[in-house]
């Protein structure tokens, strides 16, 4: 009998970085959607509210301000959806008790800043990288969060699939951060087939109601997870709570319940962490970039290249946990590490302690709404 | 879909005024070059306060490799619709770079090397509709891009508009490239003779 | 007595460690008993009934049932309320607050889901305090009244938690109290029937921080004083005035049948996918 080959198909698109976004959280499984309007990032609430109602229980609403739209996507999260928001600056400040929220009760979800120029109103139309350290620190409470970050249109959709993935996989919220050029930058892009996709999604429980633990340790570190309505009728709560899910102050439940927390993420570094590398086997002088910058960065190390020194790029993927591996392993190899982000310094101050006095960091810093143009970073690397 | 021409780096911008759909003007052209052709293509645009205030602009940069830096940062062709974004991009130009404007309403370009069409009167007068400006323009620059086909620029226009106004587009959009055709010459001869000559003299690059 | 004892204790959460958190003389115990009767009365499976609840002494009560049960942030209980109500409209979906946690901090939230009628059940514990911080004052408290951080009596005007939310474009609103339950049963009862969004306020006595600074000698006398200054509203002549002797009306204020944001939605979304087809 012959095997009947599907056709795969993909999709071309002439996309924003934005609507990018969109696309990828459709792809991974994304039917919820709740935010309120902000530049840089109102294209992927649009694109949302066009494509969700169109899509069997797609929901899509708009909330009263950033802190009920976190609020109503935790709540979907914990009913059974993927779910996500999108923001920037101002409402990323508003999201922040919900974001420790949500890492408190382990509930999956995307929260996506665009980043824009700060403090408060700022820019609102111009690029930067300033809110890196608030998405490590912003919630209150010590926690561990997964930060991730895009340079090109294409990256958007695949970042956003691998922070719905992250998220599922970790129960956890998962924040990508982007900024105003990459979102707003129109590029060719390919929607894979989603047969081509990994799509991960979180582990429901196996056990009768009556037996399941509701936040019991696993050998990943990661309980089961029973939507709203399913017939296992757990307590939520943001208190500290015990393997029940029941509030709890005595010391040994409580630490307990906080180191699993951060060992669910720790004992993934190896997973979570992502890098690339262009140019850097033979590298003198690395860049670190994220985000649009290592777009520029990359076209510097280029025309380094062309005049003959030797110049690489490691691009981050992950912010945090901060991928030290990476930038450890070329602190050892290279005299020079340079560092260009659009703010005074929150990545070079993560690969300062990284590098820890061994070899020279240099970093390039704008705060104007501006991009850092490649010329900038050439300068620095010859 | 025919092999993409190496291309690298080639830097538009589409400047003018708010309504002439500049913006709708990138993103076909982008998505002909990019969809249509197989270019790496990334177009950006002014934003928030920068687009306010009765002005409007769009970069495209097209390329056969994959493009690092998404902005402009030396035009190779600039379209002015006004004298206002003739006047502040002129700058921006290369040295061999090509300057074409609205002769409507640009009235004194500061440079004699420039091409030119009275593209608002062609629209009101020859189509009939002031709003068809922009695939006027788009036209226009199919024939001075070299690696730009035509044929390819049509399809990718008409189907990425909606049916109401397809056809009355597609109609501007064959007067702009006739009306190059005939009035600007050959396109390999244009940019052999700016980069020969420099398109616009040393001189008047403002540093 | 004893039946409805055994009743109490088929929807409390037997692995759950008690004692309770909440004082002696405190109305919230009273109000959750009249929702766990008004549950049992509509014969509403545990599976599909929701309590989210705000922070607050008020919030406290979710741990206790067994129900699905979300115990939130402050003042943010119905934002995580119309979550899961859109996520599964088949689930009922009842909040429970304070009143600074409905009125105060969360009172954009509380005007937005009465404008969407989102079809989620709003029951605003007032005790005219914050209860769980030790005793401050809230947006509900009278003017005049002391509190710990009204010490010498409050200055601002109190929020009229039926009329702001009548006013905001709720489709069901109640008043009732806890020195009330008969009446407490039935308006909690046609509120979680109610098809859009439905608020009960109920006055709920806090003895420990309020009615120790406000003269009250203890609990009893903080329902003897419900019982004396309330009124039903069926029985006012005019019903849409306040009484001029300063009782306050309980009972429903409006009850008007208009679909929720919920329904809608989704009928927006067959009508949609049915184009698309
Ligand atoms: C964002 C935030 N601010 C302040 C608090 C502290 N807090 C906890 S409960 C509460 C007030 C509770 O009063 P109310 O909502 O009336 O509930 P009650 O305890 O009276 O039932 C406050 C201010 C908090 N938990 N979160
Ligand atoms: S402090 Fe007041 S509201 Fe809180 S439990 Fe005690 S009596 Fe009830
Ligand atoms: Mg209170």
């Amino acid at each position: 009998m012959a095997v009947q080959r599907k056709k795969r198909k993909r999709r071309e698109l002439f996309a924003l970085g934005n609507e990018a976004v969109a696309e990828g959280a459709l792809l991974a499984g994304c039917s919820f959607y709740a935010g309120y309007p902000i530049t840089p990032s109102t294209e992927i609430m649009e694109v949302m509210a066009n494509r969700l109602p169109l899509i069997e229980d797609g929901v899509f609403i708009q909330m009263e301000d950033e802190i009920a739209s976190m609020g109503a996507a935790i709540g979907a999260s914990l009913a059974g959806r993927k779910a996500m928001t999108a923001t920037s600056g101002p409402g990323f400040a508003l999201m922040q008790e919900h974001i420790g929220y949500a890492c408190m009760v382990e509930a999956p979800l995307v929260v996506v800043n665009v980043m824009r120029g700060g403090p408060s109103t700022g820019l609102p139309t111009s690029p930067a990288q300033a809110d890196v350290q608030m998405a490590r620190w912003g919630t209150h409470g010590d926690h561990p969060i997964i930060v991730l970050s895009a340079s090109n249109v294409q990256e958007c959709l695949e970042m956003t699939v691998t922070a719905f993935n992250f998220a599922e996989k970790y129960r956890t919220p998962v924040i990508l951060l982007l900024d105003e050029v990459t979102a707003h930058t129109r590029e060719k892009i390919t929607v894979p087939d989603p047969d081509e996709v990994e799509i991960l999604s979180r582990v429901e429980p196996t056990v009768p109601p009556e037996w399941f633990k509701p936040y019991a340790d696993t050998a990943r570190g990661v309980p089961a997870m029973a939507p709203i309505g399913s017939g296992y009728r757990t307590h939520v709560t943001g208190l500290t709570h015990d393997v029940m899910g029941y509030p709890t102050q005595r010391p040994d439940e409580v630490k307990d319940a906080m180191l699993r927390l951060f060992r669910k993420i720790d004992q993934y570094y190896g997973d979570i962490q992502m890098a690339d590398e262009y140019m850097m086997d033979d590298a003198e002088v690395a860049v670190v970039a994220y985000g649009s910058v290592a777009r520029s960065a990359h076209l510097a190390v280029e025309q380094a290249r062309e005049r003959g020194a030797k110049a690489g790029l490691l691009t981050l993927k992950t912010l945090f946990p901060f991928p030290r591996p990476a930038v450890e392993k070329l602190t050892h190899r290279c005299h020079t590490v340079v560092v260009p982000e659009m703010n005074m310094g929150q990545m070079s101050r993560e690969v300062k302690r990284v590098n820890n006095g061994r070899t020279k960091v240099r970093t390039i810093n704008r705060v104007d709404g501006q991009i850092i143009t490649p010329s900038e970073i050439l300068k620095a690397i010859l | 879909m025919k092999a993409p021409q190496p291309i690298d780096r080639f830097e538009i911008r589409l400047s003018g005024l708010g309504g002439q759909g500049l913006i709708t003007l990138g993103r076909l052209l982008g998505s002909a070059l990019a969809l249509g052709h197989g270019y790496y293509v990334t177009q950006t645009q002014s934003y928030g306060p920068e687009a306010r205030g009765g002005s409007s602009r769009a970069d495209v940069v097209v390329s056969s490799r994959p493009i690092s830096y998404p902005k402009t940062e030396n035009l190779d062709l600039l379209v002015a619709l006004s004298p206002e974004a003739c006047n502040s991009y002129y700058r921006l130009l290369k040295r061999t770079g090509i300057l074409l404007v609205d002769t409507t309403l640009v009235k004194h370009a500061p440079t004699n090397v420039y091409l030119g069409l009275p593209f608002t009167q062609m629209a009101k007068e020859q189509i009939g509709n002031p709003m068809t400006i922009n695939t006027m323009v788009m036209g226009a620059v199919t024939h001075l891009l070299p690696f730009a086909d035509p044929k390819v620029m049509r399809k990718s226009l008409e189907a990425n508009l909606p049916a109401k106004i397809r056809e009355v587009n597609a109609k501007a959009f064959a007067l702009g490239l006739k009306q190059a055709q005939r009035n600007f010459g050959d396109a390999g001869g244009i940019w052999a003779a700016a980069e020969e000559n420099g398109a616009h003299s040393e001189d008047d690059i403002i540093v | 007595m004893a039946d409805v004892t055994q009743l109490i204790h088929d929807y409390l959460r037997h692995n759950k460690k008690f004692p309770h958190v909440f004082c002696a003389g405190c109305g919230h115990g009273i109000v959750l008993g009249s929702l766990i009767r008004s549950v049992h009365a509509l014969g509403l499976p545990k599976d599909d009934v929701v309590l989210v609840a705000g922070i607050g002494c008020s919030g406290r009560m979710a741990v206790y049932v067994d129900f699905n049960t979300v115990h939130t942030t402050h003042g943010r209980a119905l934002t995580f309320a119309t979550g899961i109500k859109m996520a599964n409209p088949k689930l009922k979906v009842i909040c429970v607050m304070g009143d600074g946690d409905a009125m105060s901090i969360g009172g954009n939230h509380l005007i937005h889901a009465a404008r969407r009628n989102i079809g989620v059940t709003a029951l605003i514990l007032n005790n005219q305090i914050y209860g769980m911080t030790g005793g401050q004052c809230s947006s509900a408290t009278p003017q005049g009244d002391i509190s710990m951080t009204t010490p010498f009596g409050s200055l601002e005007k109190a929020f009229d938690i039926v009329e702001m939310c009548k006013a905001a474009g709720a489709s069901y609103v109640a008043r009732g109290t806890s020195f009330h339950a008969i009446q407490l049963d039935r308006l909690i009862s046609s509120a979680i029937m109610h098809p859009g969004f439905s608020v009960v306020e109920v006055f709920s006595p806090c003895p420990t921080q309020y009615g120790r600074k406000n003269k009250f000698r203890n609990a009893v006398d903080m329902y003897k004083w419900l019982k004396a200054n309330t009124v039903k509203v069926e029985t006012l002549k005019e019903p849409d005035q306040k009484p001029a002797d300063g009782r306050i009306p309980i009972g429903v204020f409006r009850d008007v049948e208009e679909p929720g944001l919920e329904e809608r939605y989704f009928e927006l979304q067959r009508k949609l996918m049915g184009q698309n087809r």
